[in-house]
């Protein structure tokens, strides 16, 4: 069942395009020498062409381009190997030229594709637009002094990629998908580093909605949405707003919107009157940027496994499930941990104990894959004593915990807590017939026909035990007493 | 002889033969600058005292031995070019207090070959102008005088009159300029004296302060086409740091001016004519062809259809540049600032305050042209009646090596003079602007004199990158000129 908005006029179907700012990981700007570390102090990392002094002029940077190029091979594009760069003219105290260099009629990158997974298992594909390299503006900063305006602009000229998608996608949950998708490519490739909370990853939401079967409605534009929550958020309150506009009898009108998390809702930003004429034309500054095919092969062939190729190979080669490959490989660090312990062992055992005891871990401890506490071979042999029934299932759970909290090696856990597992069936037999003895009544309910007090002397068994009693051998011991 | 009527070539000559020192040379040239710059008002910044340090190293470098092409000559620099320590006005209010923190390429390359830089020259304002008078720093005289009129005082042309003016004037031996439309061809005819545009990308425009960035090119001025051709030879050369510098080898320029024109095909294209332009220029232009011919040059009639759409395509294209390029001139980060109450007051009143009537009109113009609505109709079109005009050269030059033209419609014109009409003003740059919209090298070279005795140039028109062929021609009309009337306003006289 698709999604869909329930009205006093009956369901709406909501349609929905983002447009995705990606800061490009490069050393340098995109047309100047600037460094571009996030936290820097304010105006450290600025050029006079970043400044826009007089007589500075842009020259491209070359990795800015090949990280455009990578990301349009990830996404199934279409590469333009001839592109223009033009101006986007407007006033600003963070502009400092008055315009923005950017590629409004020919993009380096054209349509594309990417597959996104739902929660219920089903893929879609949605449409890329196209995707195309601009200069980032420097930082107002309002909030410094109380009448003055401060300018940061150390941002000013960061390569910028501006991925549009195609309106296809159809519900919050959707748009989160994408989102999540896209940031898993980018950052398999190493061309965005992602982080929607430092502002290097933003999405504008184009949001329209309409009655099933018809063509689309006039579309109004959620700026400067900075996490994949708060996108889901603003589809939501949008469209329930245009539902009520139209169904209170009036027309939603274009305009860009911003979205307030604090109240749930958007509100308006300015109308499609006061909309800039941002007077484009091409930047007589820089040449034509003309790409080599062999150059672009060249990076083709370098492009690193990425999640869908990763995921249709994690299912053929260990035989994991649909939804337990996409959940390994969203992130390359993921993937490679959960390759690292997988490798020469039980796969799906690897799978479960991945996703599960070790992101649990991991969330518990407010930690990531990469800084995890248990690294991806420790995680390896604890696996390995539990395949050679050093330690039981119960046990390694245990071990796996010291692990966590003191980073120790599994063997040497289990040696110096004792915890390897009792495989002597005679002492096994010694607490079966104590167990048994000091629990008649339960043994006659038993053989009465209760037969699922079993798993009630078998936990006894392993209680007298402390749990290192072989599972297997102790099942075993009280089966043949008991029959 | 004096020291300030040397050509730059007799210059090292004399350098090196230890005549004179770089000292004296730029000590003659700063002692006519105070006597006649608050008359001619050429520079709008002098810098004696860095001149006099610049031609103490020259001179330690000669007593060393060290000579680089232009060790200890002294120049003047258009006030385009940023300067580092220098003040840089672009001719302009809203620059007054801009002391550049870099050197631009183009001034760069001349210091490392041995320059001397005597100050800043007048300019109109942000190169938009073709009489000097748009310059907020006052307008430039040009040095000569009418006959028997002792009274008109004449525009050197523009833009880069303050260069033309310094260097007719003796006041530098040659001088920095630019040429977006004609700004050093006109006023090189208007003053007497050679100026090159060479081909857009010959030279670096990296720290020179942008007008119109698809059309702007650095050249020289200077009294001799064989001392442009040594200047050039400095100047130009690939930048990195510019996107659209030519990667292209610089060739031995002044050898050029050596070359024969025998066997040169010669164009003459018919448009270069216009409604009541004066019987001297067409005469001095019959004059011209003469001239070649006799030295051995074929001379071939071509047409250049578009030539009529130049000057319309041009006064697009140049202000949508220009409306862009002048946008960072916000009152932000350099320049004045003329504060308001908020933000956009702050902008308006900066920028209307810090520039002058002529830069509003034309960013203004640029504006326009680029607005939602009226850009196809405009820039675009013009964009391709730009390719037009540039087709026209690139077919003309199947079958000539040059061409040859008159630089300017008239000879220079009294303050005053066509002020009051800025599309007459902008007819000035009817016959430059064409070559400028194609990118192609042209030079204006000295040839006669008017009936009031005042100067005409003849231009000389090359293919791309064909500077070579622009100085041969140029020098042989030169030479078969013989031009020895000299401005009335002159260091010496």
């Amino acid at each position: 069942m698709s999604y869909a908005l329930e009205g006093s006029t009956g369901t709406w179907e909501i349609v929905v395009g983002l447009e995705v700012h990606a800061q490009v990981i490069s050393k340098a700007k995109l047309f100047s020498g600037a460094a571009t570390d996030f936290g820097a102090p304010p105006n450290s990392q600025v050029s006079f062409v970043d400044a826009a002094f007089p007589g500075m002029l842009p020259v491209i940077n070359r990795e800015c381009v090949a990280q455009a190029v990578r990301t349009g091979l990830g996404l199934n594009a279409r590469i333009n190997l001839v592109s223009r760069f033009d101006r986007k003219n407007y006033f600003y105290a963070d502009l400092p030229a008055g315009y923005q260099i950017s590629q409004y009629q020919y993009p380096i990158v054209g349509e594309g594709r990417i597959e996104i997974e739902l929660a219920d298992g089903s893929t879609r594909e949605i449409g890329i637009t196209r995707l195309h390299l601009e200069q980032d503006a420097g930082k107002s900063l309002h909030d410094q002094h109380p009448t003055k305006s401060y300018i940061d602009l150390n941002r000013s000229g960061v390569a910028l990629m501006e991925i549009v998608s195609e309106p296809d996608i159809r519900s919050p949950e959707e748009a989160g998908a994408y989102l999540r998708k896209l940031r898993s490519i980018v950052r398999y490739l190493g061309t965005c580093d992602g982080n929607m909370d430092e502002g290097s990853m933003r999405a504008d939401v184009n949001v329209s909605v309409r009655k099933h079967g018809e063509p689309y409605r006039t579309r109004c534009e959620v700026k400067n949405v900075n996490s994949i929550r708060f996108v889901m958020q603003a589809i939501e309150a949008e469209a329930k707003r245009q539902i009520e506009v139209w169904e209170g009898g009036s027309t939603v009108e274009q305009e860009t919107r911003l979205f307030d998390h604090a109240r749930g809702t958007t509100r308006s930003m300015r109308s499609k009157e006061d909309a800039h004429d941002y007077r484009y034309f091409p930047d007589p500054d820089l040449l034509p940027l003309v790409l080599d095919e062999a150059w672009v092969t060249g990076l083709k062939a370098k492009l690193p496994e990425l999640p869908d190729a990763k995921k249709a190979r994690f299912m053929r080669d260990f035989g994991l499930a649909a939804y337990d490959a996409s959940v390994l490989v969203a992130e390359q660090a993921t993937a490679d941990f959960y390759e690292t312990v997988a490798k020469g062992r039980d796969a799906k055992i690897a799978a479960n104990w991945v996703m599960g005891d070790l992101f649990a871990a991991l969330n518990r401890e407010g930690r990531t894959i990469a800084d995890s506490p248990v690294s991806a071979a420790s995680l390896g042999k604890l696996l390995d004593l539990l395949a050679d029934n050093t330690i039981s299932g119960r046990i390694a759970k245990d071990v796996f915990e010291t692990m966590v909290e003191m980073g120790e090696d599994p063997a040497a856990i289990v040696e110096a807590k004792g915890l390897r597992q009792v495989t002597d069936t005679g002492a096994i037999d010694v607490a079966v017939a104590q167990v048994l003895a000091a629990n008649a009544d339960k043994v006659a309910e038993y053989k009465a026909g209760r037969e699922k007090l079993f798993g009630f002397f078998v936990g006894q068994v392993m209680k007298a035990m402390a749990g290192k009693g072989n599972p297997a051998l102790v099942n075993e011991a009280l089966k043949r007493k008991l029959s | 002889m004096s020291l300030t009527d040397l050509t730059i070539a007799a210059a090292r000559r004399g350098l090196r033969g230890r005549e004179f020192t770089s000292r004296e040379l730029t000590e003659a040239h700063l002692a006519a600058i105070e006597a006649l710059n608050p008359r001619l008002n050429a520079f709008i910044t002098v810098t004696g005292e860095r001149a006099l340090a610049q031609a103490g190293i020259a001179d330690a470098a000669i007593a060393r031995g060290e000579f680089a092409p232009l060790t200890g000559i002294p120049l003047a620099i258009k006030d385009l070019f940023c300067t580092e320590g220098v003040r840089t006005t672009a001719g302009s209010r809203i620059l007054s207090p801009f002391v550049p923190p870099y050197e631009s390429t183009v001034s760069a390359n001349l210091l490392r070959d041995g320059a001397v830089f005597l100050g800043k020259a007048n300019m109109d304002e942000f190169a938009m102008g073709s009489s000097n008078m748009t310059s907020a720093y006052g307008p430039v005289e040009n040095p000569w005088k009418r006959r028997q009129d002792n009274e008109a005082v004449l525009v050197p042309g523009g833009s880069s009159g303050g260069s033309a003016s310094a260097v007719a004037a003796r006041l530098a031996m040659g001088a920095t300029g630019t040429d977006t439309g004609g700004s050093i061809r006109q006023p090189a005819s208007f003053c007497g004296i050679a100026g090159i545009k060479p081909t857009y990308g010959r030279c670096s425009r990296w720290g020179v302060v942008a007008f119109a960035s698809s059309l702007d090119q650095p050249g020289p001025f200077a009294r001799t086409v064989e001392d442009c051709a040594i200047l050039l030879g400095s100047m130009a050369g690939h930048d990195p740091k510019d996107s659209t510098s030519a990667d292209v080898p610089v060739p031995d320029f002044a050898a050029a001016c050596r070359r024969e024109v025998k066997g040169l095909r010669i164009g003459v294209p018919r448009e270069y004519r216009l409604d009541g332009m004066p019987d001297d220029i067409e005469r001095l232009w019959q004059q011209g062809i003469a001239w070649l011919r006799d030295a051995g040059a074929e001379v071939i009639d071509v047409s250049l259809p578009h030539t009529k759409y130049g000057l319309t395509t041009y006064y697009i294209v140049a202000p949508a540049e220009c409306s862009s390029n002048l946008a960072r001139y916000d009152g932000v980060r350099f320049g004045m600032r003329e504060n308001g109450v908020d933000l956009r007051d702050l902008y308006e009143r900066t920028r209307a305050a810090g520039f002058g009537a002529e830069v509003r009109r034309r960013v203004l113009i640029g504006t326009y042209v680029l607005s939602a609505g009226y850009y196809d109709a405009y820039y675009v079109r013009a964009q391709k009646v730009r390719a037009l005009i540039l087709r026209d050269f690139t077919e003309a030059f199947a079958k000539v090596d040059a061409l040859l033209a008159p630089t300017a419609p008239s000879a220079a014109f009294a303050q005053g003079e066509n002020m009051d009409d800025p599309i007459k003003m902008y007819l000035n740059d009817a016959f430059t602007i064409p070559g400028s919209m194609a990118g192609v090298p042209g030079m204006s070279v000295p040839a006669g004199l008017d009936v009031n005795g005042l100067p005409l140039g003849l231009q000389v028109i090359g293919k791309p990158f064909d500077e070579e062929t622009v100085f041969a021609v140029s020098a042989a009309i030169e030479r078969a000129a013989g031009i020895t009337a000299l401005p009335q306003v002159r260091a010496g006289a």
